[in-house]
């Protein structure tokens, strides 16, 4: 097995290279070909392991090389595999394989065909070795490669200034997460003594009683410092509020990437992370109620943007934030498997729909806006019906893959007694509604209504190439049945084992669980709390308001002024950030140069010299008079001569 | 084999037989000396034996024995790494030169040569007396490759340099003296041992501080080193940032920390403070930069604010620690610092080139005259990404290591140094992407920029040996860092034994 767990990252990265640095040499097609066959082997090995750990098979934990040993302590590259392990590389390299095909569509024209399949490669290898890791190292390792590459492609259109400023600020914001984390990955080391999971993971109980005082006076519990240090680098990378900036300004990127990258999996590396780090979160209950709080805010507070947003792409972008915010909210209610549950049926039917809608972009001739769109039923029939399916999968329509993911978190957390938690479910319900709202509303913008658009464009509208739409009906397969078929075993039958560590007390799957009779009793089951509800009555007033009384949109944006300003402004995040932190650190950067090094430190300590310097290098001038290198050069052969004379006489 | 004499005599003597061959053949010359002198520095590492932190390589002869002064050299886990660093980056140096220089070639190699001669010599030296004569000998060759081949304001960065730099390392001669006449023996080793009292300890302490903070430099000491960089020809930029400012390191590991452990232990929240600022302070300095090289010079004393604190942080985590001095983050501290050290010898060498790189061409340093330079130049612009996002510490790369080992270690000491180091990860991030930003990435800015050419061979060469480096040791570490072991735990041991 460690053959095939080493091979599965290294297909990729292999791919990655060969289109990388000999792209030019073996042209467009080959370039696909050799990706696309890397991470078709990873995705074939990650069925392997995945099938090797669902019979039972031991789980993986050993060390590949020896990174660097320091003071005793190891730091290694190594892998872990095990069932947590095996899901998310499965999600990754099925997700990844479909986008690698799609963008041979997608991308047919651009110029910089080869540098993005090797870029899309070079991420899958490193989202394996984020996920596969064994320890915090490599853990960072990969964390920071899918950061570059993500950097690199979100500027993948170097010439476009709105790409260039998104892919700076994705990276920066996302450096202020790395920050938390490596102090988290710090606070790790100190106290366990090694960066290891399974011996940290050992050791971690002994932290409990270990204070620490941030603060001269005030003791903190050194595991809540730890796991919050931690949870910062995932707010960072997984866009939790306010690190979530980068998020929607990353759409600047390739709508491929949007899917693969910046929804499916990378976005997902810090709800992973925290799940696999379960062993030390269990024992904060302060990090896990941040956790929950952090999580619930996000859902709903992003769900709202996704209201008032016009660009096709940043809509759906704000789903992914709202998404994201239920996954960490089961992950603060202790349901680490809901969690990645939804992490799993959500990058399927997530990745479909901006797949999805990529390929309305590439019929409308790269037009994002919704409210140039309408109608495109008729002339887009696959795109159409596999967006209907994305869209019923995401607000969790019943049955859709969707509805059990999202059912489980929200009956998680009406389980949950950690603090916080009432307010974390009416904020997850609420979130329902705004889910289906928004969701319809784009949907019927687009495919639904009057046609908005030109003739020109209507000439040339039609369904896009089989490249295109294969991937996406390979999507929405999963997006309609993998949820009912996963959910048994996956929630509620001890699928994780060991992997997922959670205290007993709080384990409200397992309190689930015990209800748990069947798919179809579950199904039923919805149908008695109020999530589906809402779900259908947020679908039914954006069909309402958008498709037969349009005008009360515009009485709503006029009335509630202050609300729709609000929203369009996103809470003044960006402006904040812009201002305070971009235009604050650039205003104390001057002044520390101008002031500091400039008339401090150079104007008046070194001053009184530099003005006695001038005076005597004029002096020195006049005597030299160009030929002072001569002299300096006699010196040197006196140095040396002195310096033989010495060693040979004696 | 007297190895260390050979590679220190070979290119000095080589220098000079290079002002004598003529700026024709001088350039092929001088290529053939540094490649021979960077395989003899290889033996070092094969030859290596790195279970001991005894001297090893050595020679020695009587040179002034009535004072008690000697020709002794020898090389330890501290020291091997960085003469094979100095050596290859002289090659990289020659190749940077090529065709660059028309005014008075020989001669410029020549320096190059010699001054790496010297800096070999310093490295090498065991005689502290030795060292401080190759220590103020690399200035002029240094003084030289300014004050010539360097751009309109050179005589005003010249003397900076020399003056600053000079006066710091006076302080020292005394120091060295004093502790001389004491022992009647110069050996750096005899040094070590000797007794001394508080007293005298923080004297000595503060002569070493200031040759040494100048050097490397601290804050707020720093401030010749952006004019020497901006005035500097790339070249001696390269060197300047990759090998000079490292003798300062150097010799707060040789010197400040075994020869006056206590002092060093009483003052090292000065130290720590002043590294401290260096990151932090600086870092937001070089975020305010127009000049590229000065940017490049501002972060290379940001990240020499790392080296100072991982050798100096040692002190709180011993305090902290209930293992004291066996406690594994001292010895991690201590080689991050090195680590960092070579590391930032790569990197900043290679950030310098880049920026000579569009210098030879557009004849400016200012980020505005630039923008879209991927459009014309996409190779480069590979490179340049390359090694910005390794100068900001992307693991994967060298420049992660050596800051990752230090913030790991510093919050064994206390969290908020750990708090105001990591700072980097977003600091470090912001000015060097930020210069990306406006120089590599965007549409075609001007005209200059739509006529670049590419790099050819010569350039793609140069640069691609520092990307192999900046890449080997980015994801495998282990060899440099083993070669260290046996000597810092040798220095932790005498740090760690109080001579009051």
């Amino acid at each position: 097995m460690k053959l095939i767990y080493i091979c599965a990252p290294l297909a990729p990265l292999i791919g990655a290279i060969a289109a990388g640095f000999f792209g030019n040499k073996i042209g467009r097609t080959n370039a696909h070909r050799a990706t696309i066959a890397g991470v078709a082997i990873a995705f074939l090995l990650s069925l392997v392991s995945l099938f090797h750990q669902m019979s039972g098979g031991e789980r993986f934990d050993e060390t590949i090389y020896t990174w660097m040993v320091s003071g005793g302590i190891k730091f290694e590259v190594g892998f872990l595999v095990d069932r947590l392990t095996v899901v998310m590389m499965t999600v990754v390299t099925s997700v990844s394989l479909m986008v690698h095909i799609y963008t041979i569509g997608y991308m047919k024209d651009d110029p910089g065909y080869q540098r993005f399949f090797s870029y899309i490669s070079l991420f899958t290898f490193a989202m394996l070795m984020l996920v596969m890791a064994n320890n915090f190292m490599q853990l960072f390792f990969g964390w920071e490669a899918v950061g570059l590459v993500s950097y690199l492609l979100i500027g993948f259109w170097y010439k476009k200034p709105t790409a260039i400023f998104a892919n700076l600020k994705a990276f920066l914001v996302n450096r202020v997460g790395d920050f938390g984390f490596l102090l988290g990955i710090a606070a790790v080391l100190m106290y366990t003594g090694t960066l290891n999971y399974s011996e940290a993971f050992a050791a971690a109980p002994s932290m409990v009683g270990t204070t620490i005082e941030l603060i001269p006076g005030v003791a903190w519990s050194a595991l809540t410092v730890t796991c919050i240090c931690l949870f910062i680098g995932a707010m960072g990378k997984s866009a939790q509020i306010p690190l979530h900036v980068w998020l929607p300004d990353s759409m600047e990127g390739p709508t491929p990437i949007s899917a693969l990258i910046h929804a499916a999996t990378m976005v997902t590396a810090g709800i992973f992370m925290v799940a696999r780090m379960s062993p030390f979160f269990e024992l904060s209950v302060t990090a896990l109620s941040f956790v929950l709080i952090i999580g619930s805010l996000t859902a709903l507070l992003m769900g709202l943007i996704g209201i008032v947003q016009n660009d096709i792409k940043r809509v759906v972008a704000y789903s992914t934030l709202s998404q994201l915010g239920y996954m960490t909210v089961a992950l603060g209610a202790s349901a680490y498997g809901a969690a990645i549950f939804h992490l799993m049926t959500h990058a399927f039917f997530k990745a479909l729909l901006f797949l999805a809608a990529g390929s309305v972009i590439i019929g409308m001739h790269h037009e994002q806006d919704i409210r140039k769109m309408g109608g495109l039923r008729k002339y887009m029939p696959i795109t159409y019906w596999t967006s209907l399916i994305g869209t019923l999968a995401l607000i969790g329509f019943p049955g859709f893959s969707g509805f059990f993911s999202k059912d489980a978190i929200i009956e998680a957390v009406h389980h949950s007694h950690i603090p916080g938690a009432g307010f974390a479910y009416l904020c997850v319900l609420l979130g329902v509604f705004i889910t289906a709202f928004y969701s319809f509303r784009m949907f019927f913008l687009v495919f639904h209504g009057e046609e908005r658009f030109d003739d020109h464009t209507r000439e040339h509208l039609h369904e896009s190439p089989k490249v295109v739409t294969w991937p996406l009906i390979l999507l929405a397969i999963p997006s309609v049945i993998l949820g009912a078929l996963t959910i048994g075993p996956m929630l509620f039958g001890g699928f994780f084992g060991d992997a997922i560590v959670v205290d007993p007390s709080r384990d409200v799957l397992a309190e689930i669980g015990s209800h748990y009779h069947g798919v179809v009793k579950f199904v039923l089951h919805g149908f008695q709390v109020p999530a589906v509800y809402l779900a259908l009555a947020g679908a039914v007033s954006a069909w309402y308001i958008y498709l037969r009384k349009p005008s009360i949109a515009d009485w709503f944006a006029d009335k509630f002024g202050f609300l729709h300003r609000l929203l369009d402004n996103k809470y003044g995040f960006d402006d904040f950030n812009q201002k305070v932190f971009a235009g604050g650190s650039l205003a104390l950067a001057d002044k520390l140069w101008t002031v500091g090094d400039v008339k401090l430190i150079d104007g008046m300590m070194v001053n009184g010299t530099a003005n006695k310097i001038g005076v005597f290098s004029t002096v020195i001038r006049k005597l030299g008079s160009g030929y002072l290198y001569n002299y300096a050069f006699a010196m040197i052969v006196g140095l040396l001569a002195m310096l033989s004379i010495f060693i040979f006489t004696t | 084999m007297p190895i260390l004499s050979l590679i220190i005599w070979l290119t000095i003597l080589g220098g000079l037989l290079t002002l004598f061959v003529g700026d024709q053949r001088c350039r092929m010359l001088a290529l053939v000396i540094s490649i021979i002198a960077f395989v003899f520095s290889l033996t070092l590492y094969f030859g290596f034996d790195t279970t001991t932190a005894q001297m090893q390589f050595v020679e020695h002869a009587a040179w002034l024995p009535s004072f008690g002064i000697n020709y002794s050299l020898g090389v330890d886990g501290i020291s091997a790494p960085l003469i094979i660093l100095t050596t290859f980056i002289n090659i990289v140096v020659v190749i940077s030169a090529w065709e660059v220089i028309q005014d008075k070639p020989a001669m410029y190699l020549a320096s190059f040569l010699i001054m790496t001669g010297f800096m070999v010599g310093v490295f090498a030296a065991t005689d502290s007396i030795l060292f401080y004569i190759f220590f103020e000998a690399t200035l002029l060759p240094m003084f030289l490759i300014i004050g010539i081949w360097g751009g309109p304001r050179r005589v005003y960065a010249t003397i900076k340099f020399f003056l600053y730099t000079f006066f710091g390392s006076v302080f020292m001669l005394v120091a060295l003296i004093y502790m001389g006449t004491k022992t009647d023996s110069f050996a750096i080793q005899a040094l070590h041992e000797l007794p001394l009292g508080s007293g005298a300890q923080t004297l000595i302490f503060f002569a070493f501080f200031i040759a040494f903070a100048v050097k490397i430099p601290m804050w707020p000491v720093h401030t010749w080193l952006p004019d020497a960089h901006v005035e500097a020809p790339t070249a001696g930029s390269a060197v300047l940032a990759a090998i000079m400012l490292k003798m300062g390191g150097y010799g707060f590991m040789r010197f400040s920390l075994p020869i006056v452990p206590d002092a060093s232990a009483q003052l090292s929240w000065l130290v720590i403070l002043f590294s401290l600022i260096a990151v932090v302070y600086i870092g937001f300095v070089a975020l305010a930069q127009s000049d590229m090289k000065k940017l490049i010079a501002y972060s290379s004393i940001s990240h020499m604010g790392f080296v100072t604190l991982g050798m100096f942080v040692i002190f709180g985590i011993m305090a902290n620690s209930t293992e004291g001095a066996a406690d594994g983050h001292v010895v991690m501290a201590l080689e991050g610092a090195m680590v960092q050290m070579i590391s930032h010898g790569f990197i900043s060498a290679a950030m310098f080139l880049c920026v000579g790189v569009l210098y030879d061409r557009m004849h400016s340093r200012q980020i505005a005259d630039y923008g879209g330079v991927v459009n014309t130049m996409p190779l480069f612009a590979a490179f340049m990404v390359f090694f910005a996002m390794a100068n900001a510490g992307l693991p994967g790369t060298s420049g992660f290591v050596g800051e990752f080992m230090v913030i790991l270690a510093t919050f064994k000491a206390n969290f908020w140094y750990a708090f105001l180091a990591a700072s980097t990860l977003i600091l470090g991030a912001a000015y060097t992407l930020w210069m990306v930003k406006r120089v590599v990435f965007g549409d075609v800015a001007n005209e200059n920029v739509a006529a670049l050419t590419d790099i050819n061979r010569r350039e793609k060469y140069m640069l691609g040996l520092l990307a192999a480096m900046v890449l080997f040791f980015g994801l495998w570490p282990q060899p440099m860092v083993n070669m260290m072991h046996a000597t810092i735990e040798n220095l932790v041991q005498h740090v760690t034994t109080s001579k009051l």
